[in-house]
């Protein structure tokens, strides 16, 4: 028996507002996976999509939509990982701070960023950063594109796990605003480490997910050949996020895609965080903080039994009366 | 040779060489909580489908298969009890239902476990077990991840205390989220501690991986685990460390 769902699902019921109703004032966002221009390609386009060595990563979308960047280097502990990406910036007129997984251009630049696979120093800088947003009252703007958190064994021994949980705990109670922009790929926990934030919005071609597609099908068909067919099941493209409730909006991408143009990217993108950060800001920090813990507290489907209440007790003459005649039957 | 009645009196471990076999939430509870003071909650939290999942088969027979194996709803049994004589709040993981991964009910118990330790200022303990986050519920699951922390860094900002036990085996996304963030981090010995699988390590860099790579003694001396503590001192360990720990904002007078 289903007696209540609670869950993350949208929409909650017809006839009821999106939960991301808040952001339909904000001139460009993609709210409704029915509002997709040319459609929806298919699971495994959409990874092909998001994987391209041409898209804009972090630092073209920094240089195109923020001023003055200053990049700030290192964990103040053990050294400075090219796969993380951050500094200060002037987004509008206002400082902002930003926080992104880099990934290279080619293979020279994807060999020094580590494909973008951050390791635990890298979210420690992160951290580190995460904290200065919050002293200096700068809002926070993430961008996630990495395959995922390096799985090597120096990452192991330096605590690639807790790095990123503490990641997670720094952002969950961070108080400044941070909105979420998923550039490409999502990959898992190592994704997760810069995806919490009040807004999460995601391009339009990006995709997030709790394993690569290659990964889930390794354990699920014992074979990564069947990525596809994983891809498939999985719900991990942008619109599949955008009605799962993960992603609040969507960036739409230039005609043919991010690849094809990073300046009108960078354009969509821009006026997307100008918006979301001139709202958020006008946000008690108070209110900033319950709002986010609520919004990642309402994810999970789970299906609940009604909690049984103790049937009334009977007054003590009627149960002595139902003794009495139990005994003379 | 080894006698499985044997085996059940050391409470799993192998006399001889000292292994420490994994044990089940059952056995494991009747380990930790002070003879009948556990009181299950949540008890009947079961998973819905929330991708509409196939792969060989449809989610929601795994999990049907899963419940007739094990008895329960899912990979976690949560409730209130007492550990050496301290009220504390208890989740204990079942590596038996599904590899012990996390879905949105597993992320839900141990919400509420931690809303509810911080309503009743009383320590939470969480034994862990579990292969990570869960496939089958793709990014939802990802997001118990930030749920159940969030929770907790509520728990920390409050001063109660919280204590994590990492056991065989605990890796992936579990690790990556609250079991890697208690004030008190211990592990059983050679528990298999880790973020991605041996076997993708080892394909990363086209090595095999030195023995006792993402052990328990490995995460000790890299700094990651406070202490391996064997199985019989486990429950007392607990105790003394929550026994040390005052709770803040519980109510005192009554040890005045």
């Amino acid at each position: 028996m289903i007696d209540r769902i609670v869950g993350g699902l949208r929409p909650p019921a017809p006839g009821s507002a999106p939960s991301n109703g808040h952001l339909a004032a904000d001139a460009g966002l993609i709210l409704d996976s029915s509002q997709l221009a040319r459609g929806r390609v298919t699971p495994w386009e959409a990874v092909q999509t998001a994987r391209n060595i041409a898209r804009p990563h972090a630092l073209d979308v920094i240089g195109r939509v923020f001023d003055r960047f200053q990049e700030l280097h290192g964990d103040r502990s053990f050294r400075d990982d090219p796969a993380i990406v951050g500094g200060i910036a002037e987004l509008a007129g206002r400082p902002v701070l930003v926080v992104g997984q880099q990934k290279g251009a080619s293979t020279e630049e994807n060999i020094l960023r580590n494909f973008g696979m951050p390791h635990p120093e890298g979210y420690r800088k992160a951290i580190r950063l995460y904290g200065l947003a919050e002293k200096f009252h700068l809002p926070l703007v993430t961008l996630v594109d990495t395959p995922g958190a390096y799985p090597g064994p120096e990452a192991e021994e330096r605590g690639q796990a807790e790095s990123i949980a503490s990641a997670i705990r720094a952002m969950s109670d961070l108080a400044t605003p941070i909105v979420v922009v998923i550039l490409g790929e999502g990959g898992s926990g190592g994704a997760l480490a810069l995806g919490v934030g009040d807004v999460v919005l995601a391009l339009e071609n990006s995709i997030y997910s709790v394993i690569s597609p290659e990964g889930a099908a390794a354990i699920l068909f014992r074979s990564a050949s069947e990525a596809e067919r994983a891809a498939r099941a999985m719900k991990l493209a942008a619109p599949d996020l955008l009605e799962l409730g993960i992603v609040d909006a969507l960036i739409p991408e230039p005609t043919g895609g991010a690849h094809t143009d990073h300046d009108a990217t960078a354009r969509a993108i821009k006026t997307a965080l100008v918006a979301q950060i001139d709202r958020l800001s006008r946000v008690p920090v108070a209110d900033l903080l319950s709002t986010r813990y609520e919004r990642f507290r309402a994810f999970g489907t789970i299906v609940e039994p009604p909690s049984e209440a103790p049937a009334p007790r009977r007054r003590w003459w009627r149960r002595g009366r139902d003794l009495l005649l139990r005994t003379r039957i | 040779m080894l006698f499985n009645k044997q085996l059940v009196r050391h409470l799993g471990v192998c006399t001889k060489c000292g292994h420490h076999f994994k044990l089940g939430a059952t056995e494991r509870l009747e380990l930790l909580a002070d003879p009948r003071s556990f009181s299950e909650t949540d008890a009947d939290l079961a998973s819905a489908d929330p991708l509409g999942f196939v792969d060989s088969r449809p989610y929601p027979e795994r999990i049907a298969a899963a419940q007739a194996k094990t008895g329960r709803t899912d990979a976690i049994v949560t409730g209130d009890a007492t550990v050496a004589g301290v009220p504390v709040v208890l989740a204990v993981m079942d590596f038996e239902f599904m590899g012990g991964s996390m879905g949105g009910v597993v992320g839900e118990k141990v919400t509420r476990a931690a809303e509810r330790a911080l309503a009743e200022r009383k320590p939470l303990v969480i034994v862990a077990a579990s292969g990570g986050a869960r496939m089958q519920e793709g990014t939802v699951a990802l997001m118990q991840m930030a749920k159940t922390v969030a929770a907790l860094a509520r728990l920390a900002a409050a001063g109660v205390p919280f204590v994590t036990v990492l056991t065989d085996p605990t890796t992936g996304g579990v690790l990556a989220s609250y079991a890697s963030l208690g004030d008190i981090v211990l592990a059983e010995p050679g528990a298999l501690i880790g973020f991605s699988g041996a076997r993708v390590t080892s394909e990363t860099i086209g090595e095999k991986l030195p023995t006792g790579f993402q052990r328990a003694e490995f995460l000790l001396t890299h700094g990651f685990v406070d202490q391996v503590v064997p199985r019989d001192q486990l429950k007392e360990r607990i105790g003394f460390f929550l026994n040390a720990f005052r709770v803040a904002g519980q109510d005192l007078r009554w040890s005045l």
